[in-house]
């Protein structure tokens, strides 16, 4: 039974709202209804999307060059990579510590922002939820890719089994397994819980049956009811609440992979929390390019505005700041121990083989970060998308100079050997990149970019008061 | 189902006004749905989060208990490797992957409870056959009060739903 009884204003079609964004172009946020046009309005309109298919081809590609080499790799072994018998880690285990690092982030930024009641992160928060999915995925396969016989990686869970075997738990490296099995199945669903209210919205919006069907299955038949709201948002805090700890403690344990041995360069106590800025830091600065991206590709500069990236910027700047001061803190205690075998390796790092890298790397890490200093950089996009490129650039350079730097310089002189890099290794450098972008552009086509609900509400209460 | 009464309003301080004029009037309320959460609604219209809680909580400390039996066990039973000499029953390193493993749980159990609280996944459900339930995920703020019995009550209820400011009311069930 349903019957309009009385009504002082006509209700819309559902595909009003959509037809009436492309008149105009909006610029400025003031009403609820303006967020569900400026968000669900590309998704819903078919004829948008251009810049995408374009973008789509270059990560098509790439992805295509991924997993070309994956097969190549899985065929041929793990012969084909630089790796050699001293410097047994290289671009497989340095592109996974950056891309769980990356991953670390998007679920560290939407849980700590929430918790700390910092509003502005409705803006930004699922972009960097879905960053952190796709890193996380990606990251997932290196190590596998690294194995020498990557059919077995299942051996890392316990099961009953004829051999009789069970993992050995003192080993780093189950740790990690548990540690991204755990992280990347919780962020599927923070971020899915995250995206049930604005399913339901475009549900309501769409006008193709297809897409009122796959909206709909996936909004699990969400009602907008008060008392739903309610559970769920206790629910959602207290995700928040455990998702912080969660990635501290994974980017803990993807530094204790190293910190846990005895070589020269790792066995260092700072590398848990050293990691976990380290990918606040890198995460932030692919937030603050995918940002960018995604405001230019769907026309979002009303939702993700100046003030935002000047945020970021301050906290890559904070981060950066902490950074350095990590680093200074290793050079000086590699000196203050007064271990021949640590002074070496300090005395290596800058005038070594690899140190026009390590030197690069502080530029990129430490000094370009400094702009931030300036309002004029905070506030220039060009300059904060340069300096985040190169952040991303400097922390790759650091994960591989934490491996090359202490596996090249054994104990020993006789096992000191450098690592080159073979084409295959950057095919999957440049394919995982490919493969997160071709992930991040599915995402980006099929689901909303910005937290609807939330910004709606901030709306809501700006207009208020 | 239950015979409802939908009223459509406006603005997030309408909707709330007239919620709490009608409970002073003695009106049932039965629901309202918002576009997005309004805080303290839910609480006032009777939700408890508590089963999501208790689930949390229980689903991740059962989990991590597991888990760490599972290592004991294995570790000093099943499989006593020597490994550089160090204790089988290593329990230092023992909390990572209780921990680990048990927050995702916590995360699972939690959600389970929120789709059993909930009554979801419900992709059919009687609120969707109303013209208002599609604007309540985007931009209004609709009331759901119990129909009164008589068709005239029904009416001077409608009639008090606008005076309270609803730009529409319309007949559903729930």
């Amino acid at each position: 039974m349903s019957a309009i009884v009385s009504g002082a204003q006509p209700l819309p079609s559902a595909g009003d709202a959509v037809r009436a964004q492309k008149v105009e172009r909006l610029t400025h946020v003031d009403t609820i209804d303006a967020v569900n046009t400026l968000v669900s309005g590309p998704l819903l309109d078919r004829r948008r999307w251009r810049r995408w298919w374009i973008a789509m081809i270059v990560a098509s590609l790439l992805t295509v060059l991924f997993f070309g080499s994956m097969i190549y790799l899985f065929a041929k072994g793990i012969g084909i990579f630089g790796n050699n018998s001293i410097v047994v880690w290289g671009y497989p285990i340095a592109n996974y510590v950056w891309w769980i690092g990356i991953g670390n982030a998007g679920t560290l930024i939407s849980s700590m922002l929430l918790l700390t009641h910092q509003h502005w992160r409705a803006a930004i928060n699922r972009l960097a939820e879905a960053m952190t999915l796709m890193a996380v995925a990606i990251a997932g396969l290196m190590p596998i890719m690294h194995m020498g016989r990557p059919l077995y990686f299942y051996w890392l869970a316990p099961y009953p089994n004829t051999m009789a075997l069970w993992p050995q738990w003192r080993s780093a490296l189950i740790w990690d397994f548990w540690a991204i099995l755990s992280y990347l199945l919780f962020s599927i669903i923070f971020w899915y819980t995250g995206l049930i209210p604005d399913l339901a919205t475009l549900r309501d919006r769409a006008i193709t049956p297809g897409k009122r069907i796959f909206y709909g299955a996936l909004a699990l038949g969400w009602r907008n009811s008060a008392r739903h709201w309610h559970i769920y948002q206790t629910y959602y805090r207290t995700m928040a609440a455990l998702a912080t700890p969660l990635v501290c403690s994974v980017h803990s344990i993807v530094g204790l992979d190293f910190a846990a041995s005895l070589m020269p360069g790792w066995q260092e106590t700072i590398f848990p929390p050293y990691f976990v800025v380290g990918a606040m830091y890198s995460g932030f600065a692919m937030v603050v390019v995918l940002c960018a991206g995604v405001r230019w590709g769907l026309d979002l500069e009303a939702l993700i505005t100046t003030r935002h990236f000047e945020i970021m910027a301050k906290v890559m700047l904070m981060a950066g700041t902490v950074m350095f001061l990590s680093y200074a803190t290793e050079w000086f205690s590699a000196w203050y121990s007064g271990r021949g075998v640590d002074r070496r390796f300090l005395s290596f790092e800058f005038t070594g083989a690899y140190a026009p890298l390590y030197w690069i790397m502080i530029f990129c890490n430490c000094i370009a970060v400094q702009a931030f200093w300036f309002r004029s950089a905070r506030r220039s996009l060009p300059a904060i998308i340069i300096i985040s490129i190169l952040i991303n650039i400097g922390m790759w350079l650091e994960r591989i100079l934490i491996v090359w730097n202490t596996l090249s310089h054994h104990y020993i002189a006789s096992m000191w050997r450098l690592f080159y890099p073979t084409l295959w290794d950057w095919f999957v450098l440049f394919g995982s990149l490919g493969f997160f972008a071709f992930l991040y552009l599915l995402f980006a086509r099929f689901f909303p970019v910005v937290s609807m609900h939330e910004v709606k509400e901030l709306v809501q209460r700006e207009a208020t008061s | 189902m239950t015979a409802v009464l939908l009223a459509e309003f406006g603005g997030e301080e309408r909707l709330v006004d007239a919620i709490g004029k009608l409970r002073e009037e003695r009106i049932q309320i039965v629901d309202a749905f918002t576009p997005y959460p309004v805080e303290g609604l839910g609480a006032a219209l009777g939700a408890s989060p508590f089963p999501v809680r208790a689930a949390m909580l229980v689903g991740g400390l059962g989990t991590a208990g597991l888990c760490w039996f599972i290592e004991w066990y294995s570790a000093t039973i099943a499989f006593p490797f020597d490994s550089g000499s160090r204790p089988h029953n290593s329990w230092p390193v023992f909390p990572l992957f209780p921990f680990e493993f048990g927050v995702l749980m916590a995360g699972v159990f939690g959600l389970a409870a929120l789709l059993w609280s909930t009554g979801l996944p419900g992709l059919n459900h009687p609120f969707f056959e109303a013209r208002l339930s599609a604007r309540a995920s985007q931009d209004r703020f609709v009331l759901a009060v119990a129909m009164p019995e008589t068709p005239d009550m029904a009416l001077r209820l409608r009639d008090r739903l606008i005076g309270l400011g609803a730009d529409t009311v319309e007949e559903a069930e729930l």
